[in-house]
Parts: structure tokens; sequence; C-alpha cells
């Protein structure tokens, strides 16, 4: 399949899809942090996962048209207000649904799976019903558009650095509200062992409400970096879900590192792929190599030695 | 043979006899070719149902991935059917005659070497039958051998779930793509598309559905069924007690995917086409509901289940659209917060009690109908 291309080609499409697949690994990282932290310190299946991201993504176009109307002058920085709503926005409703419906379930993990569903039917209605079924895109600012000529052949375009370097922003963020705040702390006392954690003091109800609401709100923040590379529909959030997933069991559910390195692994292999197969069969490639790995070594890439 | 293990107890045999006389007297008579036909299509996904209240709701294991079975079936039927209805004869205007009319559009020259055994109705009927059991073995072995189960079971079968759907759709020269195998016409040579066919093709899929039924009903009141149910609510002590778990599941995996299978081969021929939107993670999951809606652990509302969550879908979507998902997302949160035992649950709590009083029969065997909602299975 090389054949066909010199040498100095083929570096430049390693390179070019290689940036390709780096965006795309932003995304899946962006999403599969929210998940990591739901699924798994809390072992909750949150399939409206991609539905949260998805608010996000519509309040980031709502700031960006409230900012296009009202206030011009300031366009440039609009992004930055888009994604503290998108984050409140996203965290408030996981709050609420943390309240009304996951806390109910907690010993039933399987049945959160089939309520989560539900929840996600009813989200993508409601955004049909308000914000119409085609796909909506927001404008970047100027400073956003363009590309860097790293040489004649090579071309790597701002929004996509810009995507990458919160990506990685984030991801600092949440390692260290997880490892090293207090609170972070205390939710990983009541993962591990939740009768203790009550015992000495730590709410474990509200750091449950919490934490489903910190993994909701980094699915806001996600969704609202998705907006500066593609388009959102009222159903986009359904074409990821699957793929997180397998980003989080495959890295090892309760690992931030094993997450990073999955969603890398499997970003780069399928943009690889897809240059030289078609979209579909590179993802088929994909996918099937990892349910082949899981099946062989199901506790994931970097699994976490725990006694049960 | 039926006094130990017991087959079905006077209740069941009841509500048994209760389905035969709404399947095979009251709904032929009421409705027309077209309603009977739209049931046909209704009972067919009735199979994947009793096969998840088998696999899930006695033993615990939560597939997602039962589409993939489900379409495995009915491709294998639409294959013959397909290459019936592209004979030499009936393709002349392609330029390679003799092969389906999509490969023909895809510039294929040849059939492809799996389609060749399909000309068979014998090979067609028990690849039906075998190839979702492999299938469901291999995945099984893998998984429960290394007591991968619960959550993680659930996100891989619907992976599998998701792979086939984009393998399906992208092989478009292979399989019909998203179209999927249109324009099937007869079966040895009689006509499948007539009104007399579908009034004779329901009758064949009811008689399938009830050997379905007692099947399972023979499945579950068997010691295997009861260490199935042992498994589900304690998974160690049925292995500390010698039993091979693993195997154990294995086997209701396999089974629940043959029921889906046939489901799907039945699909085909009711329906006339099977496309890979049967396949993939949003109808498996639906399929789910339906045995959730029945009782997951009640045979018989898995089949009432099926009927009530299709109707309502037909009707509603017909005249409010928006309203459907709106109602099914409703109707996953309803049933899993407010009533976990489903339709079946319902009837045991509210209704039976209140026939006993009228009857003042002794109360039915109460050994498979606990409620479980504060003892579901711990992962």
């Amino acid at each position: 399949m090389f054949g066909d291309y010199s040498l100095s080609d083929l570096g430049a499409i390693f390179a070019m899809q290689g940036f390709a697949g780096l965006i795309l690994f932003s995304v899946f990282l962006l999403m599969a942090l929210g998940l990591a932290i739901i699924f798994g310190q809390m072992g909750v299946i949150n399939m409206a996962h991609g539905e949260f991201m998805i608010l996000g993504a519509y309040v980031t176009w709502l700031t960006s048209n409230f900012f296009q109307a009202h206030l011009p002058a300031l366009f440039g920085g609009y992004f930055f207000v888009a994604m503290v709503l998108a984050f409140f926005a996203s965290g408030a409703l996981g709050m609420l649904v943390e309240w009304g419906l996951i806390r109910h379930l907690y010993k039933r993990p399987l049945d959160t799976l089939l309520a989560t569903w539900g929840l996600s039917l009813i989200l993508q209605q409601c955004y049909r019903s308000i914000f119409g079924a085609r796909e909506v895109g927001v404008d970047l600012p100027q400073w956003m558009l363009g590309s860097f000529q790293v040489t004649d052949a090579i071309q790597i375009p701002i929004n996509g650095v810009f995507v990458m370097v919160l990506t990685i922003l984030i991801t600092c963020a949440v390692a260290y509200i997880l490892y090293w705040s207090r609170w972070g702390r205390q939710v990983r006392a009541v993962v591990q062992n939740r009768v203790m954690a009550g015992a000495v003091g730590i709410n474990t109800e509200k750091v449950d409400r919490y934490t489903f609401a910190l993994g909701c709100g980094v699915a806001g923040v996600a969704g609202s970096a998705f907006t500066m590379i593609g388009s959102t529909g009222p159903t986009s959030g359904q074409l990821y879900i699957v793929d997180t997933f397998l980003v989080v069991v495959f890295g090892g559910a309760a690992s931030l590192l094993g997450t990073i390195a999955s969603a890398f692994t499997i970003s780069q292999a399928q943009s690889t792929l897809e240059f030289f197969l078609s979209g579909s069969m590179a993802k088929v490639i994909t996918l099937l190599a990892i349910v082949g790995i899981l099946m062989l070594r199901p506790q994931g890439l970097f699994a976490l030695k725990v006694r049960k | 043979m039926f006094d130990t293990p017991r087959f079905a107890n006077r209740s069941e045999l009841l509500g048994i006899a209760v389905l035969a006389v709404l399947l095979l007297v009251i709904l032929p008579l009421s409705l027309d070719v077209f309603r009977l036909n739209l049931v046909a299509k209704y009972l067919t996904y009735s199979f994947v149902a009793l096969g998840l209240v088998l696999c899930w709701g006695c033993g615990g294991i939560l597939s997602l991935g039962q589409g993939v079975f489900f379409g495995l079936g009915g491709y294998c039927m639409a294959m013959f059917l397909k290459l019936e209805a592209s004979s030499a004869a009936n393709t002349k205007i392609q330029s390679t005659p003799g092969i389906p009319d999509f490969m023909d559009w895809n510039q294929l020259t040849e059939l492809p070497f799996f389609w060749k055994p399909f000309h068979s109705l014998t090979f067609a009927i028990v690849a039906v039958l075998v190839i979702p059991a492999i299938f469901a073995l291999i995945v099984g072995a893998a998984m429960f051998k290394r007591r991968v189960g619960g959550v993680y079971f659930a996100i891989i079968t619907q992976a599998i779930a998701a792979i086939l759907t984009i393998l399906i759709v992208g092989q478009q020269g292979y399989t019909g793509g998203i179209n999927g195998i249109t324009d099937l016409r007869t079966l040895k040579g009689w006509d499948i598309r007539t009104d007399h066919a579908k009034f004779i093709l329901y009758f064949v899929e009811v008689g399938c559905l009830f050997v379905c039924i007692f099947a399972a009903q023979f499945i579950r009141h068997s010691k295997l069924g009861r260490i199935l149910v042992a498994m589900r609510d304690k998974e160690d002590r049925v292995r500390f007690s010698g039993y091979s778990v693993a195997n154990f599941k294995i086997f209701a995996f396999c089974a629940a995917a043959v029921l889906a299978s046939i489901g799907g081969a039945l699909f085909t021929l009711e329906v006339g086409f099977m496309s890979p939107s049967f396949v993939g993670i949003v109808p498996s999951i639906e399929m789910v509901i339906y045995t959730a809606v029945g009782g997951r652990m009640s045979i018989l509302g898995a089949v009432y289940g099926t009927l009530i969550v299709n109707a309502a879908k037909t009707s509603f979507s017909e005249s409010f659209p928006q309203l459907w998902l709106l109602g099914l997302g409703a109707l996953f949160i309803a049933v899993v917060l407010a009533f976990p035992n489903g339709l079946a649950g319902i009837w045991r709590d509210l209704i039976q009690p209140r026939l006993d009083r009228f009857s003042r029969s002794p109360k039915p065997d109460a050994q498979w109908s606990q409620p479980m909602a504060d003892k579901a299975p711990a992962e």
C-alpha cells in the first residue's frame, strides 16, 4: 500500500495524518476525561455523555451568536466566555440528573445504562425541537483561521493547534483536581470505600453529586472545543459515545494515564489507516483491534492492581 | 418428563393458552392483512426479547449486541432469497447476469465465495441456526472465561454491533450497503409478497414463536435455569459450589443469540428485506427495552412488551413524530426507576391478587416471581 508514494511524500502524509489524528485525539481525550471521571471513578455508565457534550457545543454556538450581535468588538475572545458557560451549563444539568436519576441507581449499574440511554433520547429530541434538526457551526474569530506552513507539503491549521493546547490544559486541570486537591482525595476515598469515607466525615452524597457534575462539565468543555473543528447537530454526540467508552475501557477504567494513552493510540491508528483504506474500513479495523485486545486483556492497558 | 423439573405451572400454562388464542384467533380475525403483517414484524422482535429474558433476566448478562445476531440470521435468509430472486433470467439487463443487482452496480463480476453456499435453502437454514451460535460462543468464551461481565460485557457487545454495522455499510458490493438486501421475491418458487403468503407466514411465525416459548420455559424450569438465576444473584457462591459459571453464561448467551437469529430470519421473510438499520446500536438497545417493559424475568411478558412498545411506536410516530423519542426516553427511565419488573410485575402485584380473590385459587408458584428491585445483581 506504500508503493505509489515517494519517501518524502510518505513523510508528509504521516505528518499530516498524524496531525489529523492529534485533533481526533483531542476530541477523544476531552470526551473520555469526563467519562473517566464518571465511569472510572464512580462506576456509573452515562450513555447520555455525548448529549452533555453537545449541550456545551450549543452553548458555545449561542454565545458566539450573542457576541456577533451585541459585542462585535470582543468577538475574538468569545470562546473563553463560551467555554466557562458550557462548563457550568453541562455541570448544572449533570447535577440535576444525578439528583433526579443516578443516585437511585448506584447499586444497579446495568440499569443506569438503560436509564441514561433514555435520557439521551430525550435530550436529543429537546435539542431538535429547540435548535432544529440541521447542524449548526460557529464562526471562528479571525486569529484562529489560517494555518502554519511548516514545509511545502505540511500545513498545520491554527484552530487544531488551539484545540490541542486546550486539551492539554484541561487534562492537567483534571489531573490536578483528582490527584492533588483535597476534594479529589475525597472523591477517591469515596470510590475506594464508601462506608469508611462516610465514617471519617466525608459527605459521600455531596461528593457523588459534584463528581458527576464535574464529569459532565468537562464534557461540556469538550463540546465547546468540538465546535472549533466540526459542526454540531442533535445527534452528533451519539456518534462518539461508543468510541469514547472503548477509549476509557481500553485504557483501564480507573487510570487517567491509561485514558490518555489509549485515546492517543486509537486516534493515531484510525487516522493513519484512514489515508490508506476507506474511512469505514479504517474504523472497523481499529475497533476490531481494540475489541480483540480487550478480549485478551479485559482489564485494559493500565490497570490498577486492586484486590477485590 | 414434565414432572421434575416442572415444565410450567398452572397459571403459566393458562397464560400461554391466552397468548395462543390472542395470536392465532383474535388478531387474524380482527386485523386486515397490512396490520397483521405489522404484528408479524413486531413478533420477530419478540424472539430477541425471549432470548434476552434468558440471558439478561435469568442470567444477569446484559447484551447490547442482540441486533448483531438478529442481523446475522436476517442476512443469511436474505442472501438465500436474493440469490433466488436474481436468477439469470431475472437479471438479463445486468452486465453480469445471475448475480444480485447491487453487486452489479458495484462492478463485481463474480459471486463472492461466501455467497455461493447460500444457493441452498438447507444451508441457509442451518446457517441461521449455527453461525450466530458459533459467533456467540467465540465472544462469550473469550469474555466469560476471563470473568469479564456486567458493564464491560455490555460495552463490548455494543462495540461489536457498531463494528458490524460499519462493515455492512462500508462493503457495499458484498452486502448491499446501507440499503441492505432488498427486492426479495420468492421462496422456492412461492411468491412471498402476496397477501395470502403473508397470512400463511404469520401462522408459521407464530408456530415458531410457541416452539421457542416452550423451549425457553423448559430451559428456565430445568436445573440449568435455576443455576442461571443463582449465578445472577450470587455468582461467587455458585462458583464455589463447583459449577463452571463461565460455561453456563456462554450457554445463555448462545441460546439468546440463536433465538435472535431465528427472529431475524423470520423478519426477512415477513418484511421482504434486511438492512443494517436492524443491526446497529440503536435497534439493539431498543430490543432490550422491549424485554424490560414486558418484565425482564417473564417469558410471556417479553412477547407482550414487544407488541405493546412497537404498537405504541407505530401509532405515535404516525401521528406525533416528535413525541415518540420523548416517550421512548421516558419509557426507558420509568421502567428502570419505577417498574423494574415491567408489565409482568404490575400484573403480579396488582391484578393477579384480585383475580385470586375472586377465584380463591391457591397462590401462584412464587419460586420464579420474586421482586428483584431490591436485590438486582451487584456487579
